[in-house]
């Protein structure tokens, strides 16, 4: 026991207590919450997909550490702070599992060090650092960028490759002897469903096809799956809020319901959507990237549903594989807008 | 029963508040020298009435108010004046203007108590004045002002005992055991406003409480309406509190008697029935203390001037080496350098905390921007946005986007995941946005003042220029003319 | 080709006529004076070397001025006044005062005044009411705190005061 105290005491600004929180941790659970879809993607795609996460994680910090020298910013602060991390492992979720290696590094160095520290740095970057460095990839590279293998599930993977052979084709750019890339991958969901369309076929035709399970591409819906629970699993923990995923999805099914309504041989509907390319991941993952995402509720849900709404234009009548990343990056250019006119009412004060 | 809830934002703590409550309320020992501050309300200071040397006694007026919005002073103790300087304040960065007086042990209690002129509320509103009560709740308003600039009659009453800050039970305590002073000084509150409705605020979890002002409600002229209110901080903020139990916004800028409300904390009625009822002054009040530094925690009768180490000591002394030692809650109290500071009428709770009460924040981030401190703000701001026009200086963004309205509550500080000190950067810009909002306001008077009066300028000197024309054209008749 | 030569042309003309119909230069500019003494703070304090706001509005817009010469209206205002000069935003020059922290008044010590009036001659807002002989006061409602009323003051009696002390009780402007 303590008589008197003698000693000056620390003083602080209120508040003097702070709930156990810090960026490194939101980032860690973000990453924690990938974790069973790129499992997952691993159980139907193949080991390629980890070898894709490493290469992206390395690249990011190797470009994150030089970023923070060139800009003399203090490394240990922030080289571990998550956010590059995430980054990285975004992009390599949005490439194909067998794609080049210096596709992944290049992409994650762009976004990393163009998209993220020539904006400033963490906190400060407009657009959202993944969807720069996919963006780009895709409109530079976009045949390796269609080149996805064949989900391994209901036989119609016909070529198992070895983590050697993986590693060959990514690093190398050589399948094994004797076969082709035909015989290895295989279209999309989304890619099937548009050039089926432009084939003459109809909905039900392609969907007949055994690449499409329930409701989406066989693999992709269970991946799709996975991510929404890690997205609902971020819900919980209150990392993320309602607002964006809900808002995206909307976007992305309200048009597919009507459209499908309308002419049901020709549109998908919505829970094609909802399951396919990068719906959850675009919904609870890219759109909520804080920094490049609106900050008022109200901003939020009109930001979301033009991500849904875009992508879902984007999808049907472009020609890219997905309309996700252009969808994200289009709104990110608007949230200074958003923001700025959805400002909520302060207590007391006329609207 | 009725429960209310806050509008919006707002945080669910850990309250800490069951520490404190398992002992009954008890005095503190009365000190040998008692430090009085004549600076420990809002407004002006007060000015000494007492020289050094004088004799005083127990509730004896020893400073009166100053000019402006000020309060009275009363000796705790019978005793000697021994001095009056400047010393270290708690509250102040500068040193106040303290009366210290040196207890002679004998309580003799002061006689000459002023009557109020007359039985009328008015005289009743200036006679509470004459009390020296302050708003005990941690805003130290002089209460006697407060009830004056009041609407005449009608006003809704509102008896704040709402206490929504961690830590802090001097309130729960005080309706638990003297509910009957809670009674009655909303009793007598209620007559000086004419006020027609009255309304006791608890949060939901002080059942005792409620219980016992319910039993002592039923004994009383008034029937004040008992409400509670979830225990989520900071629902017990007078404007969150305001717009939970009436449905209405205090506007911005304004104040409750604006839209007929009137806010008292539980603590500053019941010094209202002492001094009406019983004739003593605010010379005491309940003070919690506590913290795992607090050997034994404990709610505590005490005289102003009290230093803090008797306290403590009354507690059973430090159980560690406390990490702060802060005054009021951790949310919105004050951090003191050492505990030799002394107990003003402000002093709710001093929580002498180890390191394991206080999550220190880590090193601060850059702001990204997910809006989680826009959530929980009770004010309904958006402080990541205005963090970004405070660092950048901008004044007219920090008008509109609200700085003003902001009621450091902590409540963003305390969600933060970039652990950036929002509310010390908000409370440093304030003045200078008040300065420039003022300027702004002044600007058309001035402008039409200063054109007035360039207009009469050149108007008096074309008129003496016209005068002096007059002269030469007369003097240069005269001329002629001779 | 014809058809696109008359084309532009009828653009060239109706360009030149929206550009030719713009308001005569006198105009713009005693506009351009309104708005810029709008976002002046109105102190009258003269610390910008000009004799009030609207001779320094008038400077402004005459490019004989720069926009970071207002104390009174700080930076803040250094910042709407680049914005509509399209100039530059520069900080506050130092040179020609500091911008005060808090809002003050002016303040008369009524025991000490002699009533010399040389104050309420010095006051650009008559903001100081009083008579030969007799004890002045300031109209703190009135009062801009720009510090005139001090140097002429011959027994020093006139203090600043920050406003939380000397309330305005008048806000006849709102």
């Amino acid at each position: 026991m303590i008589e008197t105290l003698n000693t000056q005491l620390p003083t602080s600004q209120p508040p003097h207590t702070v709930a156990p929180n810090s960026v490194g941790r939101v980032m860690r659970l973000v990453l924690l919450a990938l974790a069973p879809a790129i499992l997952l993607h691993a159980v139907f795609f193949g080991v390629g997909i980890l070898v894709q996460v490493l290469l992206a994680v390395a690249s990011a910090i190797a470009a994150e550490y030089v970023a923070l020298r060139l800009r003399r910013q203090p490394v240990r602060k922030y080289l571990f702070d998550g956010s590059a991390l995430i980054t990285a492992v975004l992009i390599a979720m949005c490439l194909p599992s067998l794609a080049p290696w210096w596709l992944v590094v290049s992409g994650t160095a762009f976004g990393i060090l163009v998209a993220k520290h020539l904006y400033g740095g963490l906190g400060s970057n407009v657009f959202n650092p993944a969807m720069v460095g996919y963006a780009v990839l895709l409109v530079s590279f976009p045949v390796q960028l269609t080149r996805w293998p064949s989900p391994d599930v209901a036989g119609l993977a016909t070529i198992d490759l070895t983590l050697l052979d993986t590693l060959r084709t990514i690093f190398v750019g050589s399948l094994p002897p004797g076969t082709t890339w035909d015989a290895v991958t295989s279209p999309t969901p989304l890619d099937a469903v548009r050039s089926g369309l432009q084939g003459g076929f109809t909905l039900r035709e392609i969907q007949a096809s055994p690449t499409f399970g329930l409701v989406g591409g066989r693999g992709w819906e269970w991946i799709n799956l996975a991510v929404l629970a890690g997205g609902v699993w971020l819900l919980v923990l209150k990392i993320i809020r309602w607002h964006i995923p809900v808002a995206v999805l909307a976007g992305l099914a309200m048009p597919a319901a009507i459209m499908h309504a309308i002419d049901p041989g020709s549109y998908a509907g919505a829970f094609f959507h909802l399951t396919a390319g990068a719906s959850m991941l675009g919904a609870f993952f890219i759109a909520t990237d804080p920094v490049s995402a609106a900050t008022t509720e109200r901003g939020k849900l009109i930001y979301g549903f033009g991500i849904g709404f875009i992508a879902y234009v984007i999808r049907t009548w472009g020609g890219y594989p997905d309309g996700m990343a252009f969808a994200v990056l289009l709104m990110n250019l608007a949230v200074p807008l958003i923001d700025r006119y959805t400002v909520p009412r302060i207590y007391g004060r006329e609207t | 029963m009725t429960t209310r809830a806050l509008t919006r934002g707002g945080l669910k703590l850990d309250t800490h508040k069951r520490r404190s409550t398992t002992h009954p309320l008890r005095a503190a020992t009365t000190p040998e020298v008692l430090v009085l501050s004549v600076d420990q309300h809002a407004g002006s200071p007060a000015v000494p009435i007492v020289k050094p040397g004088d004799r005083v006694l127990r509730g004896q007026p020893i400073a009166e108010p100053g000019h402006g919005v000020s309060a009275w002073l009363h000796s705790p103790v019978s005793g000697i004046v021994r001095t009056i300087e400047p010393r270290p304040s708690a509250l102040h960065r500068d040193p106040s203007v303290c009366i210290v007086i040196e207890n002679d042990g004998a309580n003799r209690v002061f006689e000459g108590q002023p009557q109020p002129r007359d039985d009328s509320p008015q005289a009743l509103r200036e006679h509470i004045a004459r009390g020296g009560i302050v708003g005990l709740g941690g805003a130290i308003f002089p209460t006697g002002p407060k009830l004056l600039r009041a609407p005449e009659r009608n006003a809704h009453l509102i008896v704040n005992g709402a206490e929504c800050e961690p830590w802090i039970s001097c309130d729960d305590m005080l309706m638990r055991e003297r509910a009957d002073q809670v009674i009655s000084g909303a009793e007598i509150v209620c007559r000086a406003l004419q006020a027609e409705r009255c309304t006791i605020a608890v949060e939901d979890d002080m059942t005792e409480a409620a219980q016992a002002l319910r039993a002592a409600a039923k004994q009383s002229k008034i029937v004040p309406e008992i409400v509670t209110v979830p225990s989520i901080y900071p629902a017990g903020g007078e404007r969150q509190l305001i717009t939970a139990l009436t449905g209405h916004e205090v506007p911005s800028g304004k104040l409750p008697q604006d839209i007929g409300v009137v806010c008292q904390n539980v603590g500053t009625v019941a010094a209202v029935a002492r001094w009406i009822r019983d004739g003593e002054p605010l010379i005491s009040r309940i003070v919690t203390v506590t913290g795992s530094a607090t050997k034994d925690p404990a709610n505590l009768e005490v005289l102003l001037g009290t230093p803090i180490a008797t306290l403590i000591a009354d507690c059973g002394g430090y159980a560690a080496q406390p990490a702060r030692l802060i005054m009021g809650g951790t949310m919105m109290g004050v951090a003191l350098d050492h505990d030799r500071h002394v107990v003003v009428k402000g002093t709710n709770c001093i929580v002498a905390a180890t390191h394991e009460d206080l999550e220190p924040p880590g090193p601060e981030m850059p702001c990204i921007r997910c809006g989680a401190c826009a959530e929980v703000c009770p004010a309904f701001l958006l402080p990541q946005q205005l963090h970004r026009y405070v660092l950048a200086g901008e004044l007219e963004n920090l008008d509109r986007y609200g700085l003003i309205d902001c009621i450091e509550c902590g409540c963003c500080d305390y969600v933060c995941p970039s652990q950036i000190p929002l509310v010390e950067r908000f409370r440093a810009a304030k003045p200078e946005l008040v300065r420039y909002l003022d300027m702004r306001g002044m600007a058309p008077l001035a402008r039409a003042s200063y054109e007035a009066r360039e207009a009469r300028l050149a108007r008096l000197e074309a008129e003496r220029q016209a005068q002096l024309a007059e002269k030469r054209r007369a003097l240069a008749s005269k001329f002629k003319n001779s | 080709m014809l058809v696109a030569t008359l084309i532009s042309a009828v653009f060239a003309a109706a360009l030149a006529s929206v550009l030719l119909r713009t308001t005569p230069r006198e105009i713009a500019r005693e506009r351009l004076i309104e708005a810029v003494n709008a976002v002046l703070p109105q102190t009258q304090c003269g610390r910008c070397t000009f004799s009030g706001c609207k001779p320094y509005a008038t400077a402004l817009v005459d490019g004989v001025a720069d926009i970071n010469h207002c104390p009174p209206g700080g930076n803040a205002t250094a910042r709407l006044l680049a914005d509509l000069l399209n100039r530059p935003y520069k900080p506050v020059d130092p040179q020609f005062g500091v911008t005060p922290a808090q809002p003050m008044v002016a303040w008369i010590d009524e025991e000490a005044c002699i009533g010399c009036t040389k104050c309420i001659q010095a006051c650009p807002v008559d903001a100081i009411v009083g008579a030969s002989k007799f004890m002045h006061t300031v109209i703190a409602a009135q009062c801009t705190g720009c510090e005139l009323c001090i140097p002429p003051c011959p027994v020093d009696c006139i203090h600043l005061r920050p406003t939380a002390d000397v309330p305005r009780t008048a806000h006849s402007a709102s």
